[in-house]
């Protein structure tokens, strides 16, 4: 385990550069937006990343309700995270490249908006997590995450009535991509994904300790009485 | 279910009579929401054409915050004497406690909703374009919309440090649908522009979805300790 | 530990036996590793210092506190959930409507247990020495009386076992002899009983065992409230 962690971190670094130098450089300029466009292999391969960690998020929840499995509560803690850190950089990255597109920083469209509500949901996941008494926090976070999966159709078709403005999806809609741009952005998105995974491992691993060191305190302490005061 | 009834209806009556002996909640509650109103009015001051425009989510911004006050002191009174403790060794079902919760702030927050709305009324001088009797499901469906989550996550911030802060934070991004709903609903209504059937039915949607995940998790928030 | 006397009638089966309870609050440990066996128609006396997890204990037993690891298993049940009609729980805060009458949080508890007989509610108050007819609220009430209603509340619906929780504290001597006495003749109906107490000397010759915690543990077990005094101190 322990030496397959820096291999692995390597050949993400290697992945990493070399998608930065196929979305930058090799990667042909779009017509009419120019160079602005190359902001959407960062985009949307975030938001797929965040989209696919937010979903584990769900799944785990749900495991744990079942199982109230701690590792369980663990993939969710981690995932929950590193989503809310994808989900950010699109968040960003969006009105960055609207603006000189658009002409706009923000609207109010379906992909978009869907986005930052599921972002302001995993916030408030998180707080909910910092703020609950200790024993209580996975089950807690569980129903919220149960909750929040709840939501998102309702979100998403609520701000579809309200309005959309926002280019049609990728994949399966009906725009069309150049096979070129198609392959950097799953090439990105590749680069991303095993970025995404080394961090929720190490951010696993971390949380998994510390369980492991709190157990360890709690049961030297029913070795030694009188030890916890 | 008649079981569930019974307990429900006691549990309820329980509620109204000892807020009706204390009169605590609806009280602060009022004031807050006429200052509420009162604060919005001065904020605001448009035309009646523009009013209609506005007015859906004025109010309901305005609703939404009376009712976090409402909702902030659904479980106070279970705390003090530990009595959710009594509750919670008894047989009794806990989607009953929580439908009785529900109801309970239904009923508070619908009194509220019809203290407040004539103000508005007055200060913007509202007059619906639309089928204003289709303000009433809206209402209805809308209050309930907050309600019920809003019952649900109270409780959960029970467990939590700092509990009333929470309860806002963990209620308005789960919200944010009905909000949505009920305010667009609203606004087409005052302005009689278009027909709100679609809101109507995606918050009957967001209704059924919560109130059924709301009854099937509560037992889980109530019995975890 | 678990010294079950053979020789007593109703202890072929145990009413409740606990089985290594452990229950950690974050890195706080309350119960080290619980095993006991409490068999019917006897009272229980569960004594030690403050901190001993006599509280947290006769709270897993309730099926309030879920234990980290360990069983517990009532009336051959391992769900307490499932046999919580059984059980009468008296907490140290009183778990009533302060601004309610007597009879109403009676009756309100009794519908929780699907109880519709308000003949019931007012037999329970007699019960306990109290007037049924009294219109206070229960915030109103003094300690003691307080206490007996408490109690009230923890017998309507006849359970088989009482889980008490300091049932005596800020109670005048009069009327703690008073719910003893009441408590002894539940025993004597073939009810379990745990009390726990600081008081010790109060179930003297009404308990028929007690039971000693420290630390988390159960230290040891006696017939009378004074053999633990004697015991050489661990510390």
């Amino acid at each position: 385990m322990k030496r397959v962690f820096p291999i692995l971190g390597i050949l993400t670094a290697a992945l990493l550069s070399y998608a930065l130098y196929e979305a930058l450089i090799a990667a042909p300029t779009e017509q009419t937006m120019g160079n602005v466009q190359r902001i959407f292999y960062y985009h949307v391969a975030s938001a797929w990343t965040a989209f696919l960690l937010f979903f584990i998020n769900f799944g785990a929840s749900v495991a744990y309700l079942i199982r109230r499995n701690p590792i369980a509560d663990a993939i969710a803690v981690t995932t929950a995270e590193v989503g809310v850190v994808f989900c950010t950089v699109v968040l960003v990255t969006g009105p960055l490249w609207a603006r000189p597109v658009w002409g706009i920083w923000w609207t109010w469209d379906v992909r978009l908006t869907s986005t930052l509500v599921l972002w302001l949901i995993y916030v408030s996941y998180l707080m909910l997590r910092r703020f609950s008494s200790s024993g209580q926090t996975p089950l807690l976070a569980a129903v919220l995450a149960v909750f929040g999966a709840l939501d998102v159709p309702l979100v998403y078709f609520s701000i579809w009535f309200f309005r959309t403005q926002h280019p049609q999806p990728v994949i399966g809609g009906g725009g069309s991509i150049d096979p070129r741009m198609m392959h950097v952005l799953l090439l990105n998105w590749a680069a991303f994904l095993c970025f995404a995974f080394l961090v929720c491992w190490s951010r696993y691993r971390l949380e998994r300790l510390q369980k492991d060191v709190e157990e360890a305190q709690a049961l030297e302490s029913m070795v030694q009485p009188g030890g916890t005061r | 279910m008649s079981r569930l009834a019974a307990i429900t209806g006691a549990a309820l009556a329980k509620d109204l009579r000892l807020e009706w002996r204390s009169k605590d909640a609806i009280n602060a509650m009022l004031f807050f929401a006429l200052l509420v109103v009162v604060i919005f009015s001065f904020s605001f001051n448009p035309t009646a054409e523009e009013s209609r425009q506005i007015a859906g989510g004025l109010i309901w911004v305005a609703f939404l915050f009376a009712a976090v006050v409402a909702l902030n002191q659904t479980w106070a009174r279970e705390l003090r004497n530990q009595v959710l403790d009594a509750y919670r060794v008894s047989p009794a079902p806990a989607s009953a406690l929580f439908l009785s919760k529900a109801l309970g702030n239904f009923i508070f927050v619908s009194v509220l909703e019809a203290l407040m709305a004539p103000l508005f009324i007055i200060f913007y001088s509202l007059r619906a374009l639309g089928p204003t009797w289709q303000l009433i499901p809206v209402s209805a469906l809308g209050t309930w919309a907050i309600v019920v989550n809003g019952t649900f996550f109270a409780a959960m911030s029970l467990r939590t440090r700092s509990r009333e802060i929470m309860l806002p934070l963990l209620l308005f991004p789960i919200s944010i649908p009905a909000l949505l709903a009920t305010v667009n609903a609203t606004t087409l209504i005052l302005t009689g522009e278009a027909s709100a059937k679609v809101w109507i039915v995606l918050l009957l949607a967001y209704d059924v979805v919560f109130t059924t995940g709301c009854l099937l998790l509560f037992e889980i928030v109530l019995h975890a300790e | 530990m678990t010294d079950t006397d053979a020789t007593h009638p109703s202890s072929l089966s145990p009413v409740i036996s606990v089985n290594n309870l452990v229950k950690y609050f974050g890195r706080f440990v309350a119960l080290r590793g619980v095993s006991a066996v409490f068999d019917a128609g006897r009272m229980y006396a569960l004594i030690g210092d403050n901190g001993a997890g006599k509280t947290t204990f006769l709270r897993a037993l309730a099926g309030l506190t879920k234990p980290t690891r360990g069983s517990i298993s009532v009336l051959g049940n391992l769900d307490i959930h499932s046999v919580c009609r059984y059980f009468g729980y008296m907490a140290h805060p009183s778990l009533l409507y302060d601004e309610m009458s007597g009879v109403e949080n009676l009756r309100y508890f009794s519908r929780l247990y699907g109880i519709r007989n308000d003949q019931r509610c007012a037999e329970v108050i007699r019960l306990v020495g109290l007037d049924p007819q009294l219109a206070r609220p229960v915030g109103q009430y003094s300690q003691g009386m307080r206490q007996r209603m408490s109690l009230a509340r923890v017998v309507i619906h006849d359970p088989k076992v009482l889980l008490l929780d300091e049932p005596f504290s800020n109670v005048d001597v009069s009327s703690a002899r008073e719910i003893v006495e009441l408590l002894a003749q539940m025993r004597d109906s073939g009810k379990t009983i745990v009390v726990v107490t600081h008081q010790a000397q109060l179930l003297e010759g009404a308990a028929d065992e007690f039971v000693w915690m420290r630390e988390g543990q159960i230290v040891s077990r006696t017939s009378d409230s004074q053999s633990s005094r004697r015991e050489p101190e661990e510390r």
